[in-house]
Order: structure tokens, then sequence, then C-alpha cells
């Protein structure tokens, strides 16, 4: 018993060792909204660069703002911009800033589960907002209906469906909320966790497609890749416009065009609800959290040299997984804005 | 036989049956979870998932090995830090603690043992990680090891004090001094109690969860050195199990039977171990 | 583990009469001291803990004061933090897995106890002690892939069809909930129970079951109203042990609670618990005030667990004494 113990301990040793300095290893953490892009970017980038190794938990957008606020981790993710008040405890924290570099966009679409009805469901900006403030309640509210001519809703309850721990997710949602409802504005708000007025809360993507999935007459929000993969209903959503718009890659790059043009230079910028006939809107850019000072020059180049290649070649593997590439005009102020991390 | 007696007869019977049918239930929810673990994990397990790390979200394939030896590090560190403490501190209780200091000591571990995991979660990363901004397997092992010390020390006491005393006496009359009865008959003599409450406590800790959320964190590549964050099996099993991906449901079926396994392994080579040893009186 | 809290009689320190510089050359007092450091340190731990515990927590402290225990608003936006939906569903779900796990528990034990012969009562107490052992994430697993849908499609509906007129049985099916938390919690919680009462239960002097077997009593008499009534503390102490270990549970609840901050008198209800949402929010509070509150809620689940462990030990102890000391005489 002893040897053996004794041999494990040798061995286990020797392998911490042998790997400790063979690559260089920088963690990450946040959002997971765009996980499933990350997770492919780290592990193909890894590939290229075999010395290293970036590690991206999705611990969701407020633990990323968190952790890099804290200094546990390298680098951050989030759905949701940091706030200026945010941004402050940063600086003051570490005597220099945090910076923003969109990656990809992505949406949040309205899906439900309603039995006997197979038509594609419109849904106007009040009826989201009304439904999600617990004032709209019945399927076949005047609200809803006007919208579906022609489809006969029932007159059952509507199950609110939401994310209940803190989510991007949830952060563009309710951004969205935010603008096109004055009430929700007001009693909610918006952010990553909220306490929502009415509804069933549902940990993870998982639980929530399962819910849905599994509770007639169900309504909920989950990302748009998560949509497609498990091939859940979901609606159209009406924009500013007035014109009721399915989100796929082109209406989402739709919302971003506006955004694009006067991008601010620290990139916090919310293009719900975005203008342009064909936008989609309940659209958003997913940002990296990166420090502008980082005392150790190795990770600091890595991260760069990561965001380079992500902003480069990266962006022709977001289609694959239903997220749209960035506007040309990001990338290059991007590039540009990679210059303030020293 | 009166109808009242008949009755009785008949409620007794028919309670002990029941209470019968209840220990038949109990003990089957083990075959249950070992049945389902292993009709849904062993489907799972091959070469790849002991040797190939994670591949991205989505995709098929992959293994869970950095979680595998990332556990298995946290648990050797937790064991360096944990055992000695529980083992050299029941010493001091069983041989030569008076009163008052024992009674605090034991209350100490007694606390320390009904503290939930996720308190001691929350404990080390406040000492740990937040301190050296750094989630690490270092940090992941101190809060496992924190569990384990405890568990190790009332054992432990127990074993030592189950050790009969004519044998410290007769050790003592040859004119052996304290810590040589100690170190060359007493801890011998308990030995096979000792290792099979340090058995226990790693058993106890090597399904641990909730202590590692804040602690190791977790890490899709081989976690280099002890200061970086670290896959472990206990929260692969979770992140995997909530994820919309059936090929990461698998996984977790497969790593819940694999952690499952060494588990009931090493409790049952514990007990093994003690049922061959000294006799301890049972109260 | 619930094997090894009972004391065996103590074997005492050998003190010996030697001067103190005697014993100091032979070493004895470098090893007492060496011991003692080690030993201290489990004190000094458990102190430090405490204390992270209350330092991490001022701030909701002051500005919530009482009210935090009081207020069922949970709003990390606007800074609201109020945990009674927390304490509401630990308490809910701890309840619902007594109800289930006590009888179950208490049953097996005086099964193994009374009725199995030795042989076989080690051998399934070998089994009950295997599954104490179960880790608890494994039992989430278990719960969200196999508990959550049987009581969706099965379970709930036959309880709404059958009970429905209660309230505690209404509302829509979802799965997730306190009853499915209570459930997984019972599982979970009745090795201890049956271990820590069987142990008791053995404790009990023969002489009481003769006697009463002699008066006339059934078997079933003799159990339920000589020897159950005479280990009833230690059994008490057993609940309690079990209590202490479901309020404090983390991973499985976390699986099948639903997640969500109500208080509702259904138990079809999803809701939330205390470890829950420590483990949900811990590391992506953003806010002071909102870490430092969950915080809180981790010093609230210690002081819980505490006294119902004191509770517990010190009804086992004043049992199994009882027991033991009559049953020398």
């Amino acid at each position: 018993m002893k040897r053996i113990t004794g041999l494990l301990l040798v061995v286990l040793a020797v392998a911490g060792v042998l790997r400790a300095d063979s690559a260089l290893s920088i963690t990450g953490a946040g959002a997971t909204f765009p996980y499933p892009m990350y997770s492919k970017w780290f592990d193909e980038y890894h590939k290229k660069n075999a010395n290293l190794e970036i590690n991206y938990q999705s611990i969701g957008s407020g633990g990323g703002i968190k952790q890099v606020t804290e200094g546990t981790v390298d680098f951050g993710a989030t759905d949701g911009p940091m706030n200026d008040e945010q941004l402050k405890a940063f600086q003051d924290k570490h005597g220099f800033r945090i910076l923003h570099f969109p990656t990809v966009l992505g949406a949040d679409v309205p899906s439900y589960n309603l039995p006997g009805v197979s038509a594609e469901l419109n849904f106007t900006q009040e009826a989201i907002s009304g439904i999600f403030l617990g004032k709209i309640t019945k399927w076949n509210d005047p609200a809803i209906a006007a919208a579906n001519k022609g489809v006969s809703l029932p007159a059952n309850d509507i199950v609110v469906v939401h994310r209940s721990e803190g989510s991007g997710t949830t952060y563009i949602w309710t951004d969205y909320l935010s603008k096109v409802s004055q009430e929700w504005k007001t009693k909610v708000g918006k952010g990553a966790s909220v306490n929502w007025p009415v509804g069933l809360g549902a940990k993870g993507n998982e639980s929530l497609a399962g819910t849905i999935k599994n509770t007639p007459n169900s309504f909920g929000y989950v990302e748009l890749i998560y949509a497609i993969q498990n091939s859940m209903p979901y609606g159209r959503v009406r924009n500013s416009s007035g014109a009721f718009i399915k989100a796929d890659l082109v209406s989402v790059t739709a919302a971003a065009a506006g955004a694009a043009k006067d991008m601010p230079d620290d990139f916090r910028v919310s293009i719900t609800d975005a203008p342009g006939k064909t936008a989609y809107p309940i659209s958003s850019f997913t940002w990296l959290l990166v420090p502008a000072n980082f005392s150790d020059a190795t990770k600091r180049e890595a991260i760069k040299g990561f965001v380079k290649w992500m902003l480069a070649e990266g962006q022709n593997y977001t289609e694959a997984l239903s997220y749209a590439k960035l506007p040309k005009e990001v990338v290059a102020k991007e590039l540009k804005a990679l210059n303030d991390v020293q | 036989m009166s109808p009242r007696l008949r009755w009785r007869k008949f409620v007794s019977g028919f309670m002990l049956t029941m209470t019968g049918v209840c220990a038949l239930v109990a003990v089957s929810v083990l075959f249950l979870i070992l049945g389902y673990l292993a009709v849904h994990g062993g489907a799972s397990i091959n070469w790849n998932f002991f040797t190939k790390l994670p591949v991205p979200v989505g995709e098929t394939g992959g293994g869970l090995a950095n979680a595998i030896l990332g556990s298995a590090k946290m648990l050797l560190l937790a064991t360096i830090f944990g055992v000695p403490i529980g083992f050299f501190g029941a010493i001091y209780l069983a041989e030569f603690s008076g009163g008052t200091t024992a009674f605090i000591v034991r209350y100490a571990a007694d606390l320390l043992n009904g503290v939930p995991s996720i308190v001691i979660g929350i404990f080390a990363y406040s000492l740990v990680v937040h301190p050296f901004k750094q989630y690490s397997t270092l940090a992941g092992g101190f809060a496992l090891g924190l569990m384990m010390i405890p568990i190790t020390l009332r054992s432990t006491e127990e074993f030592l004090r189950a050790v009969p005393n004519p044998l410290r006496e007769a050790a003592m009359a040859l004119g052996a001094s304290k810590w040589k009865t100690i170190a060359t008959v007493i801890v011998p003599a308990a030995y096979r109690g000792i290792l099979t409450a340090v058995l226990l406590a790693f058993a106890r800790v090597a399904g641990e969860t909730a202590p590692l959320l804040f602690t190791a964190l977790g890490n899709q590549f081989w976690s280099p050195g002890w200061t970086h964050p670290s896959a472990s099996l206990p929260v692969m099993i979770f992140t995997y199990a909530l994820a919309p991906y059936d090929d990461w449901h698998r996984q977790a079926w497969a790593a819940g039977l694999v952690l499952l396994v060494l588990i009931l392994v090493i409790n049952i080579v514990a007990r093994a171990i003690l049922s061959r040893g000294i006799a301890v009186p049972r109260s | 583990m619930a094997t090894t809290t009972n004391t065996v009689p103590s074997a005492g320190p050998v003190a010996g009469s030697r001067s103190f510089l005697s014993r100091l050359r032979q070493g004895d007092e470098i090893a007492r001291m060496i011991t003692f450091l080690f030993a201290a340190s489990v004190v000094l731990v458990t102190l430090l803990l405490v204390f992270e515990l209350w330092q991490g927590s001022v701030l909701p402290r002051h500005k919530f004061g009482f009210n935090f225990f009081r207020t069922s608003v949970w709003d990390p936006i606007f800074e609201q933090f109020g945990a009674l939906p927390f304490i509401y569903g630990t308490l809910v779900t701890a309840a619902v897995s007594l109800l289930i796990a006590v009888p179950l528990g208490i049953g097996a034990a005086i099964f193994l106890a009374e009725l199995a012969p030795a042989r076989v009562s080690d051998t399934l107490e070998f089994f009950i002690d295997l599954l104490a052992a179960v880790p608890s994430v494994i039992y989430g697993v278990l719960g969200i892939f196999i508990v959550v849908p049987l009581m969706r499609q099965y379970v709930q509906p036959a309880l709404k069809h059958s009970l429905g007129f209660l309230p505690l049985f209404q509302g829509p099916a979802y799965g997730v909930g306190f009853l499915t938390a209570g459930i997984v919690l019972a599982i979970m919680v009745i090795p201890y129970i049956i271990s820590v009462s069987r142990e008791v239960l053995l404790s009990v002097p023969r002489d009481q079951r003769e006697a009463a077997l002699s008066l006339g009593a059934t078997r079933w008499e003799s159990t339920w109203k000589v020897v159950v009534p005479f280990a009833r503390a230690g059994i008490f102490g057993s609940i309690f042990l079990a209590l202490a270990r479901a309020l404090g549970e983390t991973m499985a609840v976390t699986m099948v609670i639903g997640n969500t901050p109500v208080i509702s008198a259904s138990l079809f209800s999803p809701g939330y618990s205390i470890a829950a949402v420590i483990a949900n929010e811990f590391t992506e509070a953003t806010g002071d005030l909102h870490t430092e509150s969950l915080i809180e809620l981790g010093l609230v689940l210690f002081i819980l667990t505490f006294v119902l462990n004191g509770f517990a030990r010190l009804l086992i102890v004043a049992t199994s004494q009882r027991g033991s000391g009559r049953g020398q005489a």
C-alpha cells in the first residue's frame, strides 16, 4: 500500500513538474452565449500554437466582469458591456483601463411550445414585453393574435420560462425589453440576472430547452445557435421599422450595420432594437474584456496575437456555428485599439 | 386465539414485514444507482475517455484525461495537507491532551466536519484564490484538504484510544519515553484503523464538487504545474450534465461511473483492511 | 460519516511522575508541543472560517440588518437582497426529505437491528455505508436524467389527479421543484438515518426486549413500545444529523430544484435553496453587496448546520451512554 502511494506520488510530482513550463497557460472566463464559438477558437488556436493554451470557462457574463476586475483571470468575456461604474471600479483597483473587443454577433430568439400551432408566430414589441411583465397571460390575447391573423391561438395560459442564473442571453433579452418598454425599464431593468415579474427559472440552456419542450403553452428565449441545434421553434420579431424579421445571419448582420459606421471608441454599443428595415431587433455583439496593461509581456503578446488571429482567420469559423461575422469597419477599428494594450 | 390476539399478531407480522420492505428499498437504491451508471456510463467508456482532452463544445469525441489527472493532483494535495493535521492532532487528543483542550479541539473538528461543502468553497476562495489572484489546483487541494482534516482526526483518535492501555503501560515500564511508545507501539497497533480512516476521508472528498467550483475552476487543457486552474472529474460531471449536448451527457455518465467505482472500491478496501485488523470495540 | 462519532471509553494519557526536564530530554515535551500545534491548527482554521464569513458579510448586515431574513426580493440590479425564498426553499426541501426518509430509514434500521440475522444485518449495513459514500453530484446527475422526467410524466400528474385538491399539489408539473429536490435529498440522507439508528437500537440492552416479550407482547409491540422508545433520543439524533446534511447539500439540489426564488405553497413549484444560490451566483456576482449577501447566506447555513449538528451529537451520545451503561450493569 505504502509503495503504491509512494509510486503514485512520484508519478504525479513528475507529471506536475514536467508540464509546468511546457506551455503558456492563459485563463479567461465569462459569457456563455458565445461559448461554442470561443471553445472552437481556443481549440483551433491551440492547434496552431502548441505552446499556448487559452483556458476559457463559461461562468456567465457577470462572472467574467467580476473575475477580471478581481484579477483572478487574465481576461474576461461578456455579452453586456461593462457599465461606467464597473469601468471606474476596475480603473480604481488597477490603475489602468479595461478594453472591450467585440468578437462575434449573436441573437436571442423567442421560442415556444404550442401544441396544434405549426405556423411561425409573429411577435410585436408589445406582445413580448407584455408577456414578460405578466400583463399578457393568454395565448389568444389580442396583442398576440393581431399579429398572427389566420392562426388559431389557444385560450391557454402562457407559461413564461427564463434563465435562472446570470446569463448574457438574459442581458440581451432584458436590454431589448428595456428599450421597447418604458415600464420594463423602470420596474425591472437590464442585467445578466434580474428580478423577474413572472415565470419559471431554468438553469442553463439545457433545462430551459427541456422545460419549453416539455411544457405545453410555454414561452421563453434562447440563443439562436441553441434553438437551431435543438430544433426548437422560434418566432419572428417586429423591428423598429415595423417589419417582422426572423433571426438569421443576414438579419443579425443587418442589425450591426448601423452600429458599424459610428462605433464608439470603446466599442460599448447596444444593437438591440437597431434601425434598418431588415435588422433583427434582438441582436448583440459579444465582447472580450482585456486589461490595458499586462505586467507579463509574454501573456500580453499571446493575447494580442490571439485577438489578431480571431479578427482575421477566426472570423471564418463563425458562420458554421450561426454567429454573424464582425463588420469590416469594426475589425479595422479593433486592430487599431489593440495597440492600447500594453 | 382471541380475535384481539390474532389482530395483534397480524399487526406484528405486517409491521415487521414493512420494516423489511424499507430495508430492501434502501439497499436497492444502491444497486439502482450502480445499474443506471453502468448502463449509461459503461457504453461511453473507451480508451479515449482516459487519454484524450475534451473537444470544443458541440463536437463529438474526446475524453476527460485532464479532469482525471486534475482530480488526482488535488486529492494528493488534500491528503498531504489534511492527513498530517488530522493524524498528529489525533495523537495529541488521544495521548497528550487534558480535558478542556481536547474538548475544544474536538468541538472545532465536529464543527468543521458539519460545515456545508459550499461554505468551505467560499472560505477557500477568500483565503487562497482571492489574495493570490489565481484559481489553481493548489486552491482546490486546499479546500478538499480542509474537509479531510476533521474526518481523519476524529476517526484516528477513536482508533488510537481503542489501543488497550496495558500495551502503553508495558512499553513505558520498559523505560520507553512517551513519544517512543506512541511511535513504536501505539500507532503501529492502530495502523489498520488509521489507514482505514484516511482512506474513508479520501473517498469522501474525492466526489466533492461544491468546494471546487470557486477554487479549481476548470480547464479544457492539461493544467500545467500546480498554480493554474484545473479540471476535475466532479466539476466536469456537473457542467457536462447540465450542458445541452448529448455527447457531453454521455461523458457525464461515463465520468460518474468512473468516480463512483473509484469511491466504492476505496470504501470496500478500507473496510476490508479494518476487518482483518485489530478488533475495535463497537460502541 | 456516521461511523466514528461515538467515544470509546478513554484510554487516557498515562501521566508519568518524571520531571519536566527528563521528559524534555526524552523528547516527550517536544512531541507534545508538535502534536499540540497540529491540534491547535484545527481550532484555528475553524475560527478563521467563522471570522472570514463574518468579516465577508459586513455590508448586507449593515444595510439590511434583520430585514435580510424577512424580505423576499432578490434583485441584483437594484441591489435589494432578501433571503426569505432561499431559507424557505431550504427548509421545505429538507422537510419533504425527512417526511420520506424518516419512516423509511427507521423502518429499515428496525429491520437491521431487531429482525435480520447478524450476518445479513452486517452485509446490508455495508451496502448502506456504500450508499452514504455516493457523491452528491452523482445523485444530481441521476436526478436530472431520471427523477425529473419521471416526476414530470408520471408522479406529478398522478399526485395532481388524486390529491390535486390540496394546495400542495397544484400548478403545472415541471418536473423540477421542491418535491423533486426533497425526494432526491431523502434518498441521500436515508443511509445516515439507518446507520446511526441501527447503532442506537443495537445498543438497547437485551433484557428490555426479553422483559416485554415475557409479559406477552408480540415481537412488534416489544420493538415499537419498548426498544424504540428506549432509543428515542438517539434516533432523533440521527434525524437531526440527516437534517443538517439535507440543509447543506448543494450539488444535487442545485440540479433539480429549479432555481427560482419563489415562495409557493405548491410542492410542484420550482424553488431555490441557500446552498444552490451560492453555487450559482458566487462567481458571477458583480456588486460587493451581492457577493457579501451570498457570504451572509453562507454564514446562515453554517449556523443552521452548526446548531443541528450539536443537537444531534448530544442526543446520540446521551442514548448510547444510557444504553451501554445499563447493558453493562
